[in-house]
């Protein structure tokens, strides 16, 4: 092999760049998201319950939420009636929101940890926060 | 036992298929609450039903400039119309336009003042035979059960081949984000973002809360909204009683918004008779 040194040392310097982040954060853990349940509206709640269990929803609720917005919009069913047979009228906006009115505190803690950017918020309205 | 190769690839292939299905079942079965059914989802109990849903514009009924902006702000308030302040940009569910653009063709010099110059009210036709949703790619606009032309902003691509096949200008193309050009959001409906062609939906929000258009109630009955298909319903007993013209009604998408329009009474024979 010709310029074996060159090759060798080269290779050796780009995996070390390349793995950088792996060897750079090893052994470092960075914070749980945890996403806050405090706001005023929940805090009033007798059952503080989400509109199926707290399980499901931190697994499916992507997916929930893209059935909701196909019933709502694309077949005209509003009304979501959940496993335990209780009714919710369908709205990112006025349902979901209404009780999770803490987006930052809630939504964008996971959605930061795991750089997820789902595009919700470009045409629904975020509730207002106070400013920090 | 001595296997020929036929014999082998029969018993590979089908073992390799059973497992398949068995190991799809498994998965489907050990995870029950993943599979939402589509009986989760009803109606809501005030939403207002329909075959087809149509409105008749009684042009005799604007007086004044206030008639139109009244109706028009109504509408484009709570729907989160942006002002861009300008034509190019402009964005409308429902605008005024004089006769000889709504109707073009049928203007003439020699008409009535009073019609020549003073502007209807126009808005999305939700024609019969939607020709804006026959060239959709992405289907983000359909034709509801109820007659409605409705859009999924979530699926729209901003490609405007539907403002290209409306032949009523009805459609308008978001071409720059519209956000900062609300003045008063409403928090309880959505804004569009910047790409996408939006227009008017019949308020099909407000018929499920069993509330009428927004433009129709602001209108001090200028505007009738119902069930076209249904002959005791208050649009049809207007058509009944009026006679009343539709845009472009030859180009063949059934328009459903039907104008009475404003003749001088001493043109009409027999002068007053109208209802």
């Amino acid at each position: 092999m010709y310029d074996a040194g060159k090759i060798i040392l080269g290779i050796v310097v780009f995996v070390l760049f390349a793995t950088f982040p792996f060897y750079n954060n090893a052994g470092k853990v960075s914070a749980k998201p945890e996403p806050k349940l405090d706001t005023p509206v929940i805090q009033q709640l007798t059952e503080k319950k989400c509109v199926e269990s707290k399980e499901f929803m931190k697994a499916e609720h992507m997916q929930l939420l893209n059935d909701w917005r196909d019933s709502a919009i694309r077949e005209g069913k509003r009304v979501y009636i959940n496993s335990e047979g209780k009714e919710f009228k369908i709205s990112l906006q006025n349902t979901c929101m209404n009780c999770h009115s803490n987006k930052k505190e809630f939504c964008d803690k996971c959605h930061n940890y795991a750089a997820v950017k789902p595009y919700c918020w470009t045409c629904h309205i975020e509730p207002k926060e106070k400013q920090l | 036992m001595s296997m020929d190769r036929r014999e082998f690839l029969k018993i590979a292939g089908s073992s390799t298929f059973l497992a398949t299905i068995g190991i799809g079942a498994g998965w489907i079965l050990s995870r029950p609450g993943e599979f939402l059914e589509a009986s989760q989802f009803s109606q809501t109990k005030e939403l207002m039903k329909a075959k087809q849903w149509a409105m008749v514009v009684d042009m005799r009924k604007f007086k004044t400039e206030e008639d139109y902006k009244k109706i028009i702000n109504a509408c484009h308030k709570i729907h989160n119309v942006p002002d861009f302040g300008n034509p190019k940009d402009e964005i409308k569910w429902i605008w005024s336009e004089t006769f000889d653009h709504a109707f073009p063709g049928q203007e003439n010099e020699f008409m009535p003042e009073q019609m020549k110059h003073k502007p209807f009210i126009l808005l999305c036709n939700h024609c019969e035979n939607p020709p804006c949703v026959r060239v959709c790619p992405t289907k983000a606009t359909f034709k509801r059960k109820d007659g409605i032309t409705m859009q999924d902003l979530h699926r729209c691509i901003g490609c405007r081949y539907c403002m290209a096949a409306c032949p009523f200008g009805a459609r308008s193309f978001n071409y720059r984000d519209p956000r900062p050009f609300i003045k008063e959001p409403n928090p309880e409906y959505p804004t569009r973002m910047i790409g996408v062609v939006e227009k008017c939906t019949f308020c099909e929000e407000r018929l499920a809360k069993g509330q009428m258009p927004a433009c129709v109630e602001a209108s001090n009955g200028a505007l009738t909204f119902g069930d076209i298909t249904d002959p005791n319903s208050e649009v049809r007993k207007l058509l009944n009683a009026n006679y009343t013209v539709r845009r472009k009604a030859e180009l063949g998408t059934r328009p459903v918004v039907y104008y009475i329009l404003d003749i001088p009474t001493s043109v009409v024979p027999g002068g007053e008779g109208n209802v």
